[in-house]
């Protein structure tokens, strides 16, 4: 992330309009999603053209798709979504019961040679994000693979790192981040919850 | 030979009495007996019952001593209230000679637990193609008089009418498994709704009662005395009860099984609940229920079938069929007949000892309660109840239906002609 | 999910509906791929427990769990210490001490698998029993059905043939019916069980009255030996009143299909025209066992132990 502009302009007002505890209300939330497709659109140069964006269900898929039409808008050129359910490739299977699949869709022609950006909400042991790659390299051979988050909580497990961050929020294991987007939940909204307040 | 004061016994659920037992017979019933030397049974809230009499036990011996042996099978009938038991002769050997009859008769006798009355097959090897030497059997030491090729039916019209007629001159009695064999080729269970669901072939009632209203219009024709093995069906009930309007010399029993279970419980495919005839519907216990209380029915006899765990332990087209009997038949008989209040306890007297003993023409059993009559008695306890465990039963098998079942009554003491084969609950030898 | 899929009834519509939707979901992530692999169950054992022959069903499981990359064990009837009279129980717990998470049992007794699920800490999935079910075979057909037809609500069926003696007619009836679809059972009333008044389904003895009102046509196999046994005359009369030749199938509304679970007995109760045409799903219905399969091994393997 070097050179990119500093971190979350929401963290000027952390109060604003978000509900009380709430870390990004609805209004952060689009500001962040416009400042990371400003950064796609920064960094792809002229290889926009290339770009797919594959979210991560359940809510990488929406963001990846709100983050294609600000790109789409604030560049011009319309770009590529897909979703890979990496369900199948977990290697947490064991620890919880069994989970419904979501949907694998790629645009036509498939990922080979193209530059793709997995989507994810929040990046956390980087587990999921290994699945997502195990994933694509038997979907295809795209000519490189990105990671754009919208929230980086930490505690790593992985040697992996997120090419765009909407906001590093530092938090304890124990606590829980909480991504609410409208498309999946009814409304935006992020959230940092103890251990106790977990339903 | 010691003698028994049995005091404050209900004798067949009436008041209270002491019974004086003395060189194997009762010497006398009354209150308030006294006898020096003789040894107390205290039997305040018993029942007291003539021993009790089976037409249909599967003893195993000779040729499947690993699933049951007359001694430990006479066992399992002491401690369930018997004091006689007919062995079946699908044995291997069959006991279709006055050999085999004979060694029957005598490990009976040396197993002293009950009166082990041997059965002779109807036809030689149970084959069904031309009749064992019934009057041989019949004149053997072993007394034949029933003769029966139980597991199998004599399906031959032909053959059954001859049998029918050749046991008038023995005094016997042809025990007919009914089961029209080219009707249940491969049946498995009931022929039913629960049959197609589970995808088991089915065992049609008609198969039964196709042969039972056969053999009651051969038993008239020819004037012999027949009887029905473990009737299950309410048609079979039905045909019965119009023979004996009609005046046909036709008895039959009914099981312990039949007058609990029904073909509900095969939907587990446990093997333990397959048997033959299969366990039937809801309405069908009814009838047999009602058959045996109106008298229809003349008795309960327990088909006893222990089997080797081998044989009952696998798919359940490849298992035996038959379950044990003895140890519970007469807390079934509490649960479904008495509590329910189709029968007394004279009238179970009658359907478990007076009349089996007769049909089989055994003098000494299903006698009364009454001084200078043989001492063949149960008491039991009617109160309490308590859950079947097969790994408790005297059987050497383990196949029981009735495992973990709640189920009334406890047999506490069984005297065979004034020795006790079993007090306080525990066979004595 | 249940522990085990032992017979249709053990699928409640929320349940069943899953398994078709993870069918469908896995044969969207596979399509067009090169690499027809998932890692899912990696490290777990599947067994194949076959007491009959049945190459294809062996197969499509057999695929099914390589696919989700578990190792697979096919343990067969034949040549091995069954055939030296090995009880069933013996062997599956021999086979649980080898560590397998689930067995896949055929067999030629009703109940089989019922019996296995009850000596076993494992799941079981039932591959055929006897004349009992086939439940992911109906999982299949339903599949196929919903991906013809879109929908499976509503949906008329007539399930033709020897219902007596077929376990796809069990599990297609229940399975169906718990999917909203309507069945119709056309059989000669020898081949209909006693009891079958029980069943969620209409019982007719008549084709040609049934077919113009189906969405779909399942023939069932009939086997001519059947006629040994009187159960019909002979295998012309039964072809010539229950058999689906090119004429019944010109009475069949426009989007209609014709299915069969196989193998066929062609100019028995099917004609090759009618086997061949684009109605029939036949060739569908075996690609689409190993995705149903799947779906059913993730399902049962896919999580936590229970
Ligand atoms: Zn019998």
């Amino acid at each position: 992330m070097a050179g990119s502009p500093p971190a979350a302009s929401s963290s000027r007002d952390p109060r604003g309009p978000a509900a009380p505890g709430a870390l990004l209300s609805a209004a952060d939330v689009a500001r962040v999603v416009d400042r990371m497709a400003h950064q796609l659109i920064e960094k792809a140069g002229n290889g926009l053209a290339d770009l797919v964006l594959v979210g991560i269900p359940t809510r990488g898929a929406p963001l990846a798709r709100r983050l294609a039409a600000r790109v789409e808008a604030f560049s011009g050129t319309a770009i590529d979504v897909g979703t890979v359910d990496i369900t199948l490739y977990r290697d947490d299977l064991r620890l919880r019961g069994v989970r419904a699949l979501e949907d694998t869709v790629l645009p036509d022609g498939g990922i080979d040679g193209r530059l793709v950006v997995l989507v994810d909400d929040v990046l956390f042991s980087g587990r999921s994000v290994r699945a997502a790659l195990d994933a694509l390299r038997d979907l295809g051979r795209p000519r490189a693979v990105q990671l754009a988050v919208l929230i980086d909580r930490g505690h790593r497990e992985l040697p992996i790192r997120a090419d765009y961050v909407g906001k590093n929020v530092p938090t304890s294991r124990t606590q829980s981040v909480k991504v609410r987007l409208a498309e999946t939940d009814g409304a935006d909204e992020v959230r940092v919850t103890e251990p106790e307040e977990r339903p | 030979m010691s003698s028994y004061l049995i005091k404050g016994a209900r004798v067949l659920g009436g008041d209270p009495a002491d019974l004086l037992i003395k060189d194997g017979r009762i010497a006398a019933v009354g209150e308030s007996l006294s006898a020096t030397g003789a040894e107390v049974v205290h039997a305040t809230g018993l029942v007291a019952l003539p021993g009790l009499v089976d037409l249909h036990t599967h003893l195993r011996e000779p040729g499947r001593e690993d699933a049951e042996t007359v001694e430990t099978g006479s066992r399992a009938a002491a401690l369930g209230g018997f004091t006689a038991v007919h062995a079946m002769a699908n044995t291997d050997p069959v006991a279709d000679t006055a050999g085999v009859v004979e060694q029957v008769w005598r490990l009976g006798q040396e197993a002293g637990l009950v009166d082990v009355v041997p059965v002779g097959a109807v036809t030689v090897g149970l084959k069904g193609e031309r009749l064992a030497e019934l009057g041989a059997m019949a004149d053997s030491a072993a007394r034949v008089r029933v003769f029966s090729d139980d597991g199998i039916c004599v399906s031959d019209p032909a053959l059954m009418r001859r049998a029918l007629e050749y046991v008038k001159a023995l005094d016997g009695v042809v025990a007919q498994h009914a089961e029209e064999p080219r009707l249940t080729v491969g049946a498995q269970m009931h022929e039913g709704d629960r049959s197609a669901k589970l995808g088991l072939t089915g065992w049609p009632a008609a198969a039964e009662e196709a042969i039972i209203a056969r053999d009651v219009l051969l038993a008239q024709h020819v004037g012999a005395r027949l009887h029905i093995c473990h009737v299950s069906t309410a048609g079979s009930v039905e045909i019965l009860r119009w023979a004996k309007a009609r005046g046909v010399d036709v008895t039959a029993e009914v099981t312990p099984h039949h007058l609990l279970l029904t073909d509900a419980c095969a939907e587990g495919y446990d093997p333990v609940f397959k048997v033959n005839p299969p366990l039937r519907t809801d309405a069908d216990v009814e009838a047999v229920r009602a058959g045996l209380a109106d008298g229809t029915i003349d008795c309960v006899a327990t088909d006893h079938a222990p089997h080797a765990v081998e044989d009952k332990e696998c798919e359940w087209a490849q298992a035996r069929p038959g379950m044990l009997g003895l140890e519970q038949a007469l807390a079934i008989v509490q649960d479904t007949m008495v509590e329910t209040g189709l029968l007394d306890w004279a009238g179970v007297a009658d359907r478990m000892s007076v009349r089996p003993a007769a049909i089989g023409r055994l003098t000494g059993h299903g006698r009364p309660i009454a001084p200078g009559e043989p001492a063949n008695l149960v008491l039991l306890d009617p109160t309490g109840r308590s859950v079947v465990d097969p790994a408790a039963l005297a059987s050497r098998s383990r196949n029981s239906p009735y495992a973990g079942r709640e189920l009334p009554g406890r047999v506490v003491a069984t005297f065979l002609r004034g020795v006790p084969t079993v007090l306080d609950g525990k066979a004595q030898r | 999910m249940k522990r085990h899929l032992l017979e249709a009834a053990d699928l409640d519509l929320a349940d069943a509906t899953l398994v078709l939707d993870t069918a469908a979901q896995i044969e969207a992530a596979l399509s067009g791929r090169e690499v027809k692999k998932l890692p899912t169950l990696r490290g777990r054992t599947v067994v194949n427990l076959f007491y009959e022959d049945s190459t294809r069903t062996r197969i499509s499981f057999e695929l099914a769990a390589k696919r989700l990359s578990a190792d697979v064990i096919n343990f067969s009837a034949k040549g091995s210490s069954v055939s030296k009279g090995e009880s069933l129980k013996d062997t599956a717990l021999t086979l649980e001490a080898m560590g397998s998470d689930a067995i896949v049992i055929r067999h030629g007794a009703s109940g089989a698998p019922h019996q296995l699920a009850s000596w076993v800490r494992g799941s079981v999935v039932n591959a055929g029993d006897g004349t009992h079910e086939h439940p992911t075979q109906a999982l299949l057909d339903a599949y196929t059905i919903r991906h013809r037809l879109g929908r499976l609500e509503g949906v008329r069926v007539a399930v033709v043939g020897d219902v007596l003696h077929s376990r796809v007619a069990r599990s297609n009836v229940r399975l169906l019916h718990t999917l909203g679809a309507e069945v119709t059972l056309v059989a000669p009333p020898t081949l209909l069980p006693v009891g079958v008044g029980s069943w969620p389904a209409e019982v007719s003895y008549d084709l040609d009255a049934v077919l113009p009102k189906a969405d779909v046509v399942m023939m069932l196999r009939v086997q001519a030996e059947r006629m040994n046994a009187s159960f019909f005359p002979s295998a012309r009369e039964y072809s010539r009143r229950y058999g689906l030749d090119a004429r019944r199938m010109a009475a069949l509304g426009d989007d209609a299909i014709v299915m069969h679970p196989g193998p066929m007995n062609r100019g028995m109760e099917i004609a090759a025209e009618v086997a061949d045409s684009v109605r029939s799903t036949i060739v569908e219905q075996v690609g689409n066992g190993v995705s149903v399969r799947m779906a059913v091994l993730y399902l049962l393997l896919g999580g936590a132990p229970a």
